[in-house]
């Protein structure tokens, strides 16, 4: 097709600026490209890759079965180490929940366009992110089908006696399934057109089922500029959301007066860490999609450049936090804050602090070099290492501050039993299974989207 | 003639010849029944006359009510039907009621807009929708007007000035 000049958006013409799509693609090229995957039969790659993750759903399945069956007296949690590694992975999974609203909210507000190629699986990730962070609560709960009704002030017999709405805890009932159920809607709706273009390509029951799943999208103007409004106030509404949800979740730590947890740097230093992680994964995943699914015109190199310059800034902010929690800790005088970051440097889990060192303050300053932070091989390896080290982190935070409490005589360490280690690896395999089949049946890239900017921003006329 | 039945359809395989098209179509004074995209062509809903779309306000009162239920309920809950001091705190803590507030203020606002614009856009499983071009969903840009609503342009001249516009083909379409 015949690209013509652009009055309303230049085209984006600059030499320093590579080109967003390459390889000269027209709009069906996009679509084809993309709906492709959709159509057709499963690739023996995504076979294996599903039945792996399966398997280890259902490995991982033993334990949760155990743990429902017998309680958490399964865990390694002991009187003084009473949060572990169920608290950690939830961490964990939230923050990395975090960087799909970042890319589809935060950039669309600041007008990057680049968001596009990846805003679409980066926002799956958050919502099956999500799913395997709030598991860990829920279970820690003992009996999670009483304990979900619980959470909710919902009418009891109890007189009625209502959630202790004072509790951080029960902020993050809140904040969890508030940031769950609006960042669902909005990765529904920016779906829906792109289902309809797939209902359009097919025929029979696939046909069905897409133009149900399409709401009967047809593409009117009327329509288009409704979406665009509620797409723009959704990213208005999921900023504050996505910046609330790790501030709520540090709250957990920080309105508590355990030495180590007891910081008002945490929020800020929580959210940072949670773009880091989040960004780490989504660069694991498009790595993986680009590849499959023969992407690379789409998720360019320019892409992973411009996310790991993300990891840069966003490691670093988190390694001023860690200096400074030193600093404060020493700063404030108070013997028992002092004891609980020496004890952190030195004392058992040391080991543990200074994987944490490595991986999340040493590892991102990697990417400095350009040919470091272009290269698709070191990007993998090290969004892998970022996310070790974010883990480290939580599981730092959580069992040194604890294992040596005020008492001395009721020291104690954590040590995970299998059951600890078959959740985590659960959470792993719901949300690989998941990201799979989001794969396979939905469009992982916006194809709506990657349109609208095809005319200025792809090789034809940035040459 | 019967309105919304039969439709003069040009395509076109360029936003920007979409747009001229938009312009002197309704220059010379017929009036075009809507324009379907396969994407969102920015600018296209002032070239077609709509008015701003009042979403954002639907927003913004959903939010209100949101803020409000959440206020009312913990200040009812804690405050009155089962006062229990927590941590030293007033029986009505607000701070401590913040930040509940803010996400139920954000769940309310995001659900209320949503499903005022699925309402009001017909957006349902079982919508079926009257498509005017397959394609418009993939690489062409459709442009319909209602022959019941041009009854005195004329037929032919629609789809002269349809031509002219650069529009690649000009179908007649009708819906039962």
């Amino acid at each position: 097709m015949q690209v013509t000049s652009h009055d309303q958006n230049p085209p984006v013409t600059s030499s320093v600026r590579a080109p967003l799509i390459t390889g000269g693609k027209t709009y069906s090229d996009v679509t084809h490209d993309i709906a492709r995957h959709v159509e057709g039969k499963p690739t023996k790659s995504w076979l294996l890759s599903f039945a792996a993750s399966v398997a280890l759903l259902l490995i991982g399945g033993l334990a949760m079965l155990v743990t429902l069956w017998e309680g958490i007296g399964t865990w390694g949690l002991n009187k003084t180490v009473g949060w572990a590694w169920d608290i950690t992975n939830f961490v964990w999974w939230v923050g990395i929940g975090h960087a799909g609203t970042l890319i589809s909210a935060v950039l669309l507000l600041f007008r990057q366009r680049w968001r596009m190629a990846i805003n679409r699986a980066a926002e799956a990730m958050t919502i099956f992110a999500v799913l395997c962070a709030a598991l860990f609560p829920l279970i820690h709960m003992g009996r999670p089908w009483i304990g979900l009704i619980w959470v909710f002030p919902l009418p009891n017999t109890y007189g009625s006696l209502w959630v202790n709405f004072n509790s951080p805890l029960l902020w993050d009932v809140f904040a969890i399934s508030t940031y769950f159920s609006v960042s669902l809607v909005f990765w529904y709706l920016g779906l829906v057109p792109d289902f309809a273009t797939i209902r359009d390509r097919a025929t029979g029951i696939r046909r069905k089922i897409y133009g149900a799943l399409s709401l009967g999208w047809d593409g009117a103007a009327k329509t288009w500029m409704r979406h665009e409004s509620v797409s723009l106030i959704l990213a208005g509404l999921a900023t504050p959301l996505v910046l609330s949800v790790h501030t709520i979740v540090s709250f957990d730590f920080a309105t508590s007066v355990i030495p180590g947890w007891h910081t008002t740097i945490f929020p800020p230093y929580f959210v940072a860490g949670a773009i880091f992680s989040g960004f780490a994964m989504v660069l694991t995943l498009m790595i993986i999609t680009r590849k499959v699914f023969k992407l690379e015109d789409y998720i360019t190199i320019g892409h992973i450049e411009l996310m790991n310059i993300v990891i840069i800034i966003t490691g670093s902010i988190v390694g001023i936090a860690y200096i400074t929690e030193l600093f404060i800790a020493w700063y404030s005088g108070v013997p028992g804050e002092q004891y609980a970051f020496l004890n952190r440097i030195s004392g058992p889990y040391a080991w543990a602090y200074w994987i944490m060192m490595t991986c999340n303050v040493i590892s991102p300053q990697i990417f400095w070099i350009k040919k470091i932070r272009t290269s698709v091989v070191a990007t993998f390896v090290l969004s892998i290492v970022v996310n070790i080290g974010m883990w480290f982190e939580r599981f730092v935070i959580i069992v040194t501050s604890l294992h040596r409490d005020y008492l001395p005589s009721s020291w104690a360490m954590f040590y995970p039993t299998i059951y600890d280690i078959g959740l985590y690896l659960f959470t792993f395999g719901l949300f690989f299974s998941l990201f799979f089949l989001f794969a396979k049946f939905f469009p992982v890239i916006n194809m709506f989207e990657i349109k609208s900017i095809l005319k200025s921003s792809s090789e034809k006329v940035n040459k | 003639m019967e309105k919304d039945k039969n439709f003069i359809v040009g395509i076109y395989e360029d936003e920007d010849l979409l747009k001229g098209a938009v312009s002197a179509v309704r220059g010379s004074g017929i009036k075009i029944h809507e324009v379907y995209t396969p994407y969102p062509i920015h600018g296209m809903e002032d070239m077609l006359g709509y008015k701003r779309t009042r979403l954002p306000v639907a927003a913004f009162f959903f939010g209100l009510l949101g803020t409000c239920l959440a206020l009312v309920m913990q200040i009812s809950m804690l405050g009155y039907d089962w006062p229990v001091i927590v941590g030293g705190k007033d029986h009505v803590a607000l701070p401590a009621f913040i930040p509940v507030t803010f996400e139920i203020t954000v769940l309310l606002s995001a659900f209320g807009m949503v499903g005022v614009f699925l309402v009001s856009s017909n957006l349902k499983p079982w919508s079926q929708p009257r498509i005017f071009d397959i394609r418009s969903t993939d690489d062409r840009h459709v442009l319909a007007i209602d022959v019941a609503n041009n009854l005195s342009v004329g037929q032919d001249r629609i789809k002269d000035v349809l031509k002219e516009t650069g529009a690649v083909e000009v179908n007649d379409k009708s819906f039962e």
